[in-house]
């Protein structure tokens, strides 16, 4: 038998499932998931509220309390519609948002006030999620709308958008701006599921061997490189760095799942390093991108326009929280109303969250993501239909690149580009997609676990 | 496909750690180099969040403040300086976005209330906040108010040091800046171009030549050797070859044989000359450096406002090997290029029986209840020449003030003693005089310069010292 976490955790609840006085039931573990989550956030709110002295006043309060009350409402759908999901991912989401909305609330109250708004349109999207969607095989017919859906959200914003950063991301609606990158993350992945769920086999089974490389055949590996060719659009034409490193590893995660092929990952890799250097040395953002991070504080640089002085200005915010940080809403974001730290609730609130909560604080956030992660792969593992397993793992997978790409960028690992910080940054594109998101995987697992459960497996 | 799937875990774990890892990196392992940086204006931000201690007069009365500004967590303090210009060049500035100077920059630990490393991790760890100290300095509003008013707009400066302490009561420079105006950078950018040079510290920036007012060192080397006494008589007929070429006294006057106390008082270079070429260059390049000379005065000012004086080409001092025609170095002529300061220094060491002592500003610092928490002591005392010499060197002074070049400088009821000096530059001369009051027991030396004049030190520069000296005996 195999260990590990996943299958730790696993046996866990097969033997709490075995035990007759039954421990909790799913749903109550869930339920008592949200308090320490109400925990965190009444003392965040608390926390901000001190520094603030004078300036605390009912409406801020409301804010902490709406926020929990929501979660509830949340929960009790679950219990409704979902009663067999993962009892971890809700509450886990929950806790990474009620983070958010405390830090975003400590920049900027007013911001708060609207994340508060699209934390309820992301809650909204969630319950529309597990009411539509309990036959998930609805997803794999449509696969082709849905990439085709994908394909023009992505270039709209070419066509229509603004320019965030020397890149395109926003389609303007009016009033809301909408930030297309994240809900196509969602059909991608969901279109790549569907495609190798049907394809995996006869990939593996009519693969040949080129010069020394297992190759699917042409046939099969067209889509791949459709995808490679996505990313590579999205680099070049929506000049979005960040998302194109998210789908195309996403693409490639489920591309090893599905054929247990290392060889065409590393394929894929080397494919996307070729055309990502071949960009950085001919379109000048990429390029500009790629000096900023490798020298921040050259002062040529850091002074440029779109240089390096957001990178180095989350460093220095990062050297100031040090090992236990400054305490919340001790970090200094704003001197006599100009920006010290530029785009804080956004690409930066990783940066925040390291200055003010520290080094211990931040690693405490990045298990909280490594946590959502297992649960999803778990959710993947415990999938019988290849769809469904495909789609767990890929948008898990997608998940934690997009974390890896925000928080490398931010802490230097990798080029900084404008991907949000799942569930934390200010956004309302990006709270509704990760509330999808979430509701995809809640759908997964209710299916899974309830067979587990009437197969007697759970 | 379970294994694969087990298999992206490890790989986000992987992914993770490297996240962790360089989050260590910039918040723990590399953040005080990070802090360090030019660039980072977070730990400037974070000093003026809290109120910077004020710098006082030695009355109280208020040279620095800190004003609370922004609101929210937004709050910082910056510096204001009710008196203006007064204090501008000893106090100096301290903004965010342009550093400091002067007493803010030399005491910027002390005003903010830094601590070292451990003290402070300590000190968060119970919860406690630095505590900004006050800075209470030797300086004098009225004699400053004084000093300024008596150069009436005149460039020059005026500095004023208390021998048996070394405290710096009055230190004007003319013409002078408001720190406030150095806030915003216009106002910078302003006074940077302004042809005054107003930002130029002309009491210790500022190297001069010292004219006549150096023959009180020749005359230290000459009688602290025993080489001559104060009655040692002296040909001093005019011109004389010095170095090869003829040297005149002012006016072309021949005095006959005078003695050196006579010779100092009516300040007969040719006199002088001889005794510095018969006392010789390595003798009076050794007192020059027991007087201070060849190295920044050690007033608790920052280093790159001060200059060394001594004998200097192109901004540089000369090596000590460097040949020199020391007949004309003994009267303040040759290359000799010296601040005010030190030759104030000159005066007060000898007004102080021959001991040096450092020149200080500061005087105490206090917590915000007004306790005491330090005490700026007594600090670098050097013996420049013996007690005796240091008599006979006061008596000759006073001489120069009773009868001779410097009788402006003369006092109502009080004995005093100095030295004029006048050095001919290209553009008009540089009027000096030194001096200290009063003579029997001195409590204040005294140097006083003016740049561009067409007077002499008697007539431009002893006035101002006499109005100023009488401001402080009041």
């Amino acid at each position: 038998m195999a260990t590990g976490p996943l299958e730790a955790a696993a046996r866990l609840e097969r033997l709490a499932a075995q035990d007759g006085r039954a421990v909790l039931s799913a749903r109550n573990r869930e339920l008592f998931g949200l308090l320490p989550v109400a925990l965190a956030v009444a003392a965040g709110f608390a926390g901000v509220l001190i520094t603030r002295e004078a300036e605390v006043n009912d409406a801020t309060l409301t804010y902490g309390l709406a926020f929990l009350v929501f979660c509830l409402v949340g929960h009790l759908f679950v219990r409704w519609r979902l009663p067999d999901a993962d009892p971890y991912i809700y509450p886990l989401a929950a806790a990474l948002a009620g983070v958010g909305i405390v830090m975003v609330y400590r920049i900027d109250p007013e911001l708060a006030r609207e994340q508060a708004q699209w934390f309820v349109f992301g809650l909204a999207a969630f319950v529309a999620v597990g009411l539509l969607l309990r036959d998930l095989s609805l997803l794999e017919r449509y696969r082709y709308t849905i990439a085709a859906g994908a394909m023009v959200l992505l270039i709209m914003p070419r066509l229509t958008g603004g320019v965030t950063n020397g890149a395109y991301l926003r389609i303007d609606l009016g009033p809301v701006e909408f930030q297309p990158a994240e809900l196509a993350k969602i059909a991608v992945v969901i279109f790549v599921a569907a495609y190798l769920a049907d394809t995996r086999e006869l990939m593996v089974t009519y693969e040949r061997r080129f010069l020394g490389v297992s190759l699917p055949p042409l046939r099969y590996f067209g889509p791949m490189l459709v995808v490679w060719a996505i990313a590579m659009l999205l680099l070049v034409f929506i000049r979005d760095l960040g998302s194109s490193v998210m789908f195309f590893g996403g693409f490639l995660a489920l591309l090893y799942v599905a054929t247990g092929r290392l060889s065409y990952v590393v394929l894929g890799l080397a494919m996307f390093v070729v055309g990502f250097l071949f960009f950085e040395s001919t379109v000048g953002h990429v390029g500009a991108r790629v000096d900023a991070w490798r020298n921040p504080l050259d002062p040529d640089l850091y002074y440029a326009l779109g240089g390096s002085g957001q990178i180095a200005q989350g460093m220095f915010a990062q050297a100031d929280g040090g090992v236990l940080g400054a305490g919340l809403g001790q970090s200094i974001l704003t001197a006599g109303g100009d920006p010290v730290l530029p785009a804080a609730q956004t690409d930066l609130i990783y940066a925040v969250v390291v200055n003010e909560l520290g080094f211990v604080g931040a690693v405490a956030l990045l298990l909280v993501y490594l946590l959502f992660v297992q649960r999803g792969l778990k959710t993947a593992m415990l999938a019988t239909d290849p769809f469904n397993k495909l789609l767990a793992a890929g948008l898990t997978a997608v998940f934690a690149l997009q974390v890896f790409v925000i928080v490398g960028g931010v802490t230097r690992v990798i080029p900084l580009t404008g991907v949000t910080l799942p569930f934390v940054s200010y956004g309302g594109s990006s709270i509704v997609a990760n509330f999808v998101l979430v509701g995809l995987l809640m759908v997964v697992s209710d299916g899974a676990r309830r067979r587990h459960r009437e197969g007697g497996l759970l | 496909m379970n294994v694969a799937i087990r298999r992206v875990f490890w790989g986000v774990v992987v992914l993770f750690a490297l996240l962790v890892v360089y989050t260590a990196r910039w918040s723990v392992i590399e953040s005080d180099s990070l802090k360090r940086s030019s660039l980072n204006k977070i730990p400037a931000l974070r000093e003026w969040r809290d109120p910077r201690g004020p710098i006082l007069t030695t009355e109280r009365g208020t040279i620095a403040r800190s004003v609370r500004s922004g609101s929210g967590d937004d709050v910082h303090y910056s510096r204001r300086y009710p008196l203006d210009v007064l204090f501008g060049h000893p106090a100096g500035y301290s903004y965010v976005t342009r550093g400091g100077s002067g007493l803010e920059k030399y005491y910027d630990g002390q005003l903010v209330g830094r601590k070292d490393e451990f003290v402070s991790v300590l000190d968060s760890l119970l919860g406690r906040k630095r505590e900004a100290q006050s800075l209470v300095t030797a300086l004098d509003e009225p004699a400053q108010r004084v000093a300024r008013q008596a150069l009436a707009g005149r460039v020059g400066s005026v500095v004023v040091i208390e021998p048996r302490t070394g405290r710096v009561p009055v230190y004007v420079s003319v013409p002078g800046y408001d720190p406030n105006d150095v806030r915003d950078s216009d106002g910078y950018a302003r006074l940077n171009s302004d042809d005054g040079s107003p930002l130029f510290d002309r009491v210790a920036t500022s190297a001069y030549p010292p004219g006549s007012t150096f023959k009180v060192v020749t005359a230290t080397a000459a009688i602290d050797t025993g080489a001559y006494r104060p009655s040692s008589v002296v040909n001093g007929d005019s011109p004389k070859q010095i170095s090869g070429t003829p040297l005149e006294n002012s006016g072309g006057k021949s005095w006959g044989d005078i003695t050196l106390t006579d010779a100092l008082t009516h300040s007969v270079n040719t006199v002088w000359a001889q005794v510095g070429e018969d006392v010789g260059s390595d003798t009076m390049i050794e007192y020059m450096k027991r007087f201070g000379f060849y190295e920044k005065p050690p007033i608790d000012l920052p280093s790159d406002q001060l200059a060394a004086s001594g004998l200097r080409e192109h901004g540089e001092l000369l090596p000590d090997e460097t040949p020199i025609d020391v007949g004309r170095v003994a009267i303040g002529q040759e290359r000799l290029a010296v601040t005010p300061l030190q030759m104030a220094t000159v005066a007060a060491t000898v007004a102080n029986g021959g001991l040096r002592v450092a020149p200080r500003l500061a005087v105490s610092f206090e917590d915000r209840t007004g306790r005491t928490k330090d005490r700026v002591g007594v600090k670098r005392i050097t013996r420049v020449m013996s007690a005796a010499t240091a008599r006979k060197l006061n008596e000759m002074m006073q001489n120069v003030i009773r009868e001779g070049t410097g009788t402006a400088a003369a006092l109502a009821g009080i004995n005093s003693a100095g030295k004029t000096g006048t050095a001919e530059r290209a553009r008009g001369n540089q009027a000096w005089f030194i001096g200290f009051a009063p003579a029997e027991h001195p409590r204040y030396a005294i140097a006083v310069t003016v740049e561009q004049t067409t007077g002499q030190g008697g007539t431009v520069a002893a006035p101002i010292a006499r109005q100023v000296l009488q401001n402080l005996l009041r």
